[in-house]
């Protein structure tokens, strides 16, 4: 006979009833993680302290954080021109992903990558990618060679809701349909590709594309890490059980603009729809109220995860700051392997 | 183009047998296969098919559908695929039809397979072969018809093969598959009945290393791929005429091997590069200002290039004809170079 459903339980997705007090936490600390790092690489671009742009994460922490903590280590993953949130919920340490973003020689790619295309194999990531729907190939292949090689690993490809608009991701997923490949495309909807609201952009239903193919797919709610990791957990364990993909449609938000750039946004989006997402959509804000509702953790736990990850993240930034760049030499190895 | 057999360069050995280019291509993937798990192919009409030139033919009865893997018509798709397999322990070889095709790809290949090993610092490598066609006239007009792979040669962190012979095709893929990054692996559509020694045993040839398919003192015949035929057509007329013309064929053009190129620009002085691809911007503009500028004191005249018209290539056999290098122009720039014209 099952155990009754306790009351902690109650209005959370039947997959993730298992999950303890510490692994929630776990997972705040990984958002908390990624949200003071992309705030303090938006502190670096505006302080003209960071080569180049970057785009942030902030917002959209419960989809990298709920899908990664349905993988393992040598589960792969492919990542986006906003990607440090997936590197880091993968994995990655944020000394050396601010050392990559400085393009120290500690960096995950020797300083060669930067904010777009870091890459740690060690933790499954295949690499963010700057070209829009450039890694939907990839990451089947990823799910293809696993196949091939007679591993159960699994390939999430995470994708913003811009690439629906790219012919590779559909050539990807009627391959992967076909060769019922464990692969995970995961859509992030944060509702605008680049400065335009996706809806003058998309036609048609957008799960519609994947049934086309006979892929399963299924809308989540990407502000509630409980919802992503129960569905995450659903489409992994169909690609290891053999079945093929999953697309997981997340609608999420980014709180910051399209890149740190991108300051004045009225034009394509109002402040009131900001602050909407950012007062009533909150991804840290909607766990930790949960948590402390059901009684499985006080404030004062929340505030100290706060303050050890800002701490981290300070340590992290002041190491790369001062760490050495690679040596000019270096600019032509690693053309070849 | 006649189906000649050959004996030029290295591969002239007494008592091999002789293959033709596709039988060759063939063996080295076979060879491969049973070697290395790891490798195997996708593409269009690859498996049962055998590929529309049959190059590929009982592949797939040896090793099977999951390593002979016939894809839907999505040249971007499956080789993006290939490019993440290639990073995830596997060693595909991709089949791209027809050259033209690539076009459809170049984002993957161009902006993923090129750069991934950069960009990560050396920690991830892509050992992906995309092979595909070359060549003119074969009256299949403007977009199954090119040469291409000067645009790939412009990318760093691709390889470019161009075999023109059975024994080069053979032992230039062979490198290709055991290579670790992406190479690009042209073959002349026209050239896969052709015929010529290749040994039974094993063999591979090295990346960077011209082969120097005929000696001579007077002229040096820089050509690729099936140019190399039209050099040698070329040296024939010229040779009745008392001009010995060296016929290089560079076999890569990345990397590419100026040593012996410009040892034999130096010997004879005088230089024509000849090349299928665009004539404008292409690889013969590349191979010649190498020379220029490794040779400039030792040539006697300017380096002179033959490619393909700068124009889509027409149907019209009367018009294809007009656009491809011929043994009698290569022949007549030779002799405006010799003071002969």
């Amino acid at each position: 006979m099952q155990r009754p459903v306790t009351p902690v339980e109650l209005g959370i997705p039947p997959e993730v009833r298992d999950v303890s007090r510490e692994q929630w936490l776990h997972m705040y600390e990984l958002m908390a993680k990624i949200r003071a790092f992309e705030e303090q690489v938006n502190e670096l671009y505006v302080t003209r302290r960071m080569p180049g742009l970057a785009h942030l994460y902030v917002g959209e922490e419960a989809v990298a954080v709920g899908v990664c903590q349905a993988l393992r280590r040598e589960d792969y993953i492919t990542s986006t021109h906003r990607g440090h949130g997936h590197c880091l919920a993968k994995g990655a340490r944020v000394d050396r992903m601010f050392c990559e973003l400085l393009g120290k020689a500690e960096g995950y790619c020797r300083g060669k990558g930067g904010s777009m295309h870091i890459a740690d194999p060690d933790s499954g990531n295949l690499g963010a990618n700057a070209i829009v729907g450039g890694s939907a190939g990839i990451a089947a292949g990823a799910a293809l060679s696993a196949k091939m090689r007679g591993t159960d690993q699994v390939a999430v490809c995470f994708f913003g809701e811009g690439a629906l608009g790219q012919g590779i991701l559909y050539e990807a997923m009627n391959m992967a349909a076909l060769w019922r490949l464990p692969v995970i495309y995961v859509c992030e909807n944060n509702l605008y590709n680049e400065y335009t609201h996706y809806r003058e952009t998309t036609a048609g239903e957008i799960l519609a594309r994947p049934g086309a193919f006979g892929i399963p797919g299924e809308e989540v709610d990407g502000q509630d890490v409980r919802q992503v990791l129960a569905a995450a957990r659903r489409a992994v364990a169909r690609a290891r059980r053999g079945e093929g993909p999953s697309f997981l449609l997340c609608n999420t938000y980014r709180f910051y603009g399209h890149h740190v750039g991108d300051v004045d946004r009225s034009y394509y989006r109002s402040k009131e729809e900001e602050e909407w997402w950012k007062r009533e959509r909150d991804p840290l804000r909607i766990l930790r109220s949960w948590m402390v509702q059901a009684g499985l953790a006080e404030e004062a736990e929340f505030e100290r995860i706060d303050r050890a990850v800002h701490e981290e993240v300070l340590a992290g930034v002041a190491y790369a700051l001062q760490a050495p760049y690679p040596d000019p030499s270096e600019v032509s190895q690693h053309v070849y392997a | 183009m006649s189906t000649p057999s050959l004996s030029v360069g290295t591969d002239a050995r007494a008592g091999v047998r002789e293959i033709t280019m596709a039988q060759a291509i063939r063996e080295a993937l076979a060879e491969e296969m049973r070697r290395d798990p790891r490798v195997f192919l996708l593409g269009e009409d690859v498996a049962e098919a055998g590929h529309p030139f049959k190059v590929l033919s009982g592949l797939v009865q040896e090793f099977g559908p999951q390593r002979v893997i016939d894809t839907p018509i999505s040249e971007a798709g499956f080789v993006g695929i290939a490019v993440g397999a290639a990073m995830t322990g596997m060693r595909p070889v991709v089949d791209i039809m027809f050259g033209d095709f690539l076009t459809l790809a170049m984002d993957q290949i161009a902006n993923q397979a090129a750069k991934v090993h950069y960009m990560s610092g050396g920690k991830i490598k892509v050992p992906l072969v995309v092979r595909t066609t070359l060549g003119a006239t074969r009256r299949s007009a403007a977009q199954h018809s090119q040469s291409l792979h000067a645009w790939f040669s412009h990318i760093p962190g691709l390889k470019v093969a161009l075999p023109s012979t059975p024994y080069d095709a053979k032992g230039l893929l062979k490198t290709a598959i055991r290579d670790d990054n992406p190479v690009l692996f042209f073959e002349d559509k026209m050239m896969y009945q052709v015929k010529g020694p290749v040994p039974e045993e094993e063999y591979t040839i090295p990346f960077g290393v011209a082969d120097v398919k005929r000696q001579g003192r007077d002229v040096t015949l820089v050509a690729t791929s099936s140019m190399v035929y039209v050099a040698l057509d070329a040296a024939r007329i010229l040779a009745q005429e008392g001009i010995e013309a060296e016929v290089v064929d560079p076999r890569t053009t990345v990397p590419l091997d100026v040593e012996t190129l410009v040892q034999s620009a130096r010997k004879t002085g005088r230089v024509i590069v000849i090349d299928e691809g665009y004539r404008g911007y292409g690889v013969t503009a590349e191979i010649a200002a190498v020379i220029a500028e490794e040779a400039f004191y030792d040539l006697e005249a300017p380096v002179r290039r033959l490619g393909a018209m700068d124009v889509p290539v027409p149907f019209s056999p009367v018009l294809e004809d007009e656009t491809v290098p011929t043994p009698e122009r290569v022949a007549a720039v030779a002799r405006e170079l010799c003071w002969r014209a």
